[in-house]
């Protein structure tokens, strides 16, 4: 094997990726709608609004995590109805996505708001006249000049997920093969007696993954950046 | 004639401090809001491409309503088929010149037409851009692309928010020949911002003359720039004149134009004989003198008779009819006095060549009958 990582520590990779990128994937469409309300709108409720967006980044972790059980436990307020047809979240990899959703998602609207606050709402106003109705400005101007920024946004987002531990452990527990993500699977073999070595094999998949990542978005935020300004 | 003016507008907006309070109604062909900044100019572009909404008022273009407050109509900008040339182009950054240019078309739900494209990119001169990216572009470039962006959408309608505002004295020489064009060809009425007479003069069938917020004037392009009592708002009267080239003098290299007014001698124009054109003869540009002088160096001398007389700042503004066509003159009341001037009394209109700006003529007709 790779690295040496035992079948437990390779599924806590697997699944850490599969979650990081089912709750980045699922979320976009919503972040970016959010992004743009906050940016280009004005409406009653906006404050509050921003305010529920940034709630994930200054409560902690763990009560965030007891919030969503609350919620979306199998006797939850939404967790029963949605039980009803099927969907289930408590104590499964889904609640894992959706708990790294939760708490990544301040970051990726931070990152998408402040991009297109950057385009020039003049080009939008063109775009107007021109017969654009505003999604398809909003496809058409507006995100493909704030590509770069939305990107950073979404890299943002998986590398939180990739790295939630205290929401995702108080919501869906530390299931070995159905909730035990990277982290959880670290923290679980720093509590063992000779689990060091496996704990650092982890540690440095966990730290290679998170630079790959962080060097895909440079990539990408400078390929768009590129197509803006060739002559 | 019975058709509906190519637009009628009439609203108020406030804003602040500032109040807008704007009537009028203009036909076919080009024509100009002109003003000094902070007089509405702006604003009125905005109200009537929907990116502002009058407190109360209509807007109607070609028939179409656009808005009327009184009726609960305000169309979003996407739905008025009313193009924008924006002062700073607002080309697409992202996007090729070619796609910039196709950008309106999906919208209007019109097919690609490689005619009419060949056609407005040949008009603007801009075919051999079509692969490159607006930042590579010069600004007349730009504006020229902008303005065929605008008019690929087929609007009812193409504002022209100063969009020479930002470019030389070489880049707006370059660009108002293809306006003169856009003007001549493109069968779509043009409303055209400028604080430029210069402009207005070579351009407008029409002029409206925003003045705080207000319309100061409205009329053909010919009679508001003779207007004595606008000159605080258009700095310095003068004629407007529709002639044609009759040849060039082959002695001493001028251009020699005919209309109404007489024969003009003017420096070369490298026009064909034929071609129309319009001149403005500024007043102070035109002497007078009571009988054909002799011995005298200026090329133009044109009789006619004195038609008016009106106070003019310090000075005396004589209106002259020659041949049916009317010059003003500025001179001095003493001036006026001593040569006797009252309305009625023949005399001879003098201008130099030197006095003509081969940049200042303009192409075409100065009016189009609303």
């Amino acid at each position: 094997m790779i690295l040496g990582l035992g079948t437990e520590e390779w599924q806590a990779v697997r699944l850490s990726l599969l979650v990081a990128a089912t709750a980045t994937l699922a979320s976009l469409p919503l972040g970016l709608g959010v992004a743009w309300l906050l940016a280009r709108r004005r409406f009653p409720g906006r404050a509050l609004l921003d305010g529920l967006v940034h709630l994930p980044l200054i409560l902690p972790p763990v009560v965030t995590g007891y919030l969503l059980l609350l919620a979306f436990g199998r006797r939850g307020v939404l967790g029963a109805p949605l039980a009803e047809v099927g969907i289930v979240f408590a104590f499964r990899w889904t609640g894992a996505a959706l708990a790294c959703a939760v708490m990544g998602f301040p970051l990726m609207v931070r990152a998408m708001r402040l991009s297109f606050e950057a385009v020039d709402r003049r080009l939008e106003e063109a775009a107007g006249t021109l017969g654009a109705p505003p999604v398809l400005v909003f496809l058409t101007v507006t995100l493909p000049l704030s590509l770069p920024g939305c990107l950073a946004g979404a890299v943002l987002a998986f590398a939180k997920a990739m790295g939630e531990f205290g929401a995702t452990i108080t919501f869906v527990s530390n299931i070995p093969g159905q909730t035990q993500t990277l982290p959880s699977a670290i923290y679980t073999l720093t509590q063992v007696p000779g689990g060091e070595g496996a704990a650092l094999r982890l540690t440095l998949v966990s730290v290679a993954l998170s630079i790959t990542a962080l060097l895909v978005s440079e990539a990408l935020a400078a390929r768009a950046g590129r197509r803006l300004g060739a002559g | 004639m019975t058709r509906p003016p190519a637009i009628t507008v009439d609203v108020s907006l406030r804003r602040g401090d500032f109040a807008l309070e704007a009537a009028f109604a203009a036909g076919p062909g080009l024509t100009a809001l002109f003003g000094r900044s902070g007089s509405g100019k702006t604003t009125l572009i905005d109200l009537i491409a929907g990116l502002a909404t009058p407190d109360r008022g209509r807007i109607a273009v070609s028939g179409h309503v656009l808005v009327d407050r009184g009726a609960g109509i305000a169309l979003p900008p996407h739905r008025r088929r009313v193009g924008v040339v924006f002062q700073d182009a607002r080309l697409f950054p992202h996007l090729s010149v070619a796609r910039n240019l196709a950008y309106g078309r999906v919208f209007a739900r019109l097919p690609h037409d490689a005619a009419e494209f060949a056609a407005v990119t040949g008009m603007l001169g801009i075919a051999p851009l079509l692969a490159r990216r607006p930042a590579g572009l010069s600004g007349g470039e730009r504006q020229r692309v902008a303005i065929g962006r605008a008019l690929l959408a087929r609007p009812h309608l193409l504002l022209m928010d100063e969009p020479l505002a930002a470019l030389d004295e070489a880049r707006k020489a370059e660009i108002l020949p293809y306006i003169e064009r856009l003007r001549d060809e493109a069968g779509v009425p043009i409303v055209y911002v400028s604080h430029s007479v210069a402009e207005v003069a070579r351009l407008a069938a029409t002029i409206v003359v925003l003045d705080a917020g207000r319309v100061a004037a409205t009329g053909p392009a010919e009679e508001i720039l003779r207007r004595a009592d606008l000159i605080p708002l258009h700095g310095e009267p003068g004629a407007l004149l529709a002639m044609v080239v009759e040849g060039r003098d082959p002695r001493t290299g001028l251009t020699r134009l005919t209309g109404q007014a007489g024969t003009l001698l003017v420096p070369d124009l490298a026009r064909p004989p034929g071609a129309s054109v319009r001149v403005r003869i500024p007043a102070r540009d035109v002497l007078v003198a009571t009988a054909m002088p002799q011995g005298l160096s200026a090329r133009n001398a044109l009789p006619g008779r004195v038609a008016a007389l009106a106070p003019a700042g310090t000075g005396v503004l004589v209106e002259i009819d020659c041949g049916g066509a009317l010059l003003t003159a500025r001179l001095t009341e003493a001036a006026v006095r001593d040569l006797g001037l009252v309305p009625g009394r023949e005399v001879v209109a003098i201008i130099k060549s030197a006095a003509f700006d081969p940049a200042g003529f303009g192409t075409g007709r100065p009016t189009i009958a609303i």
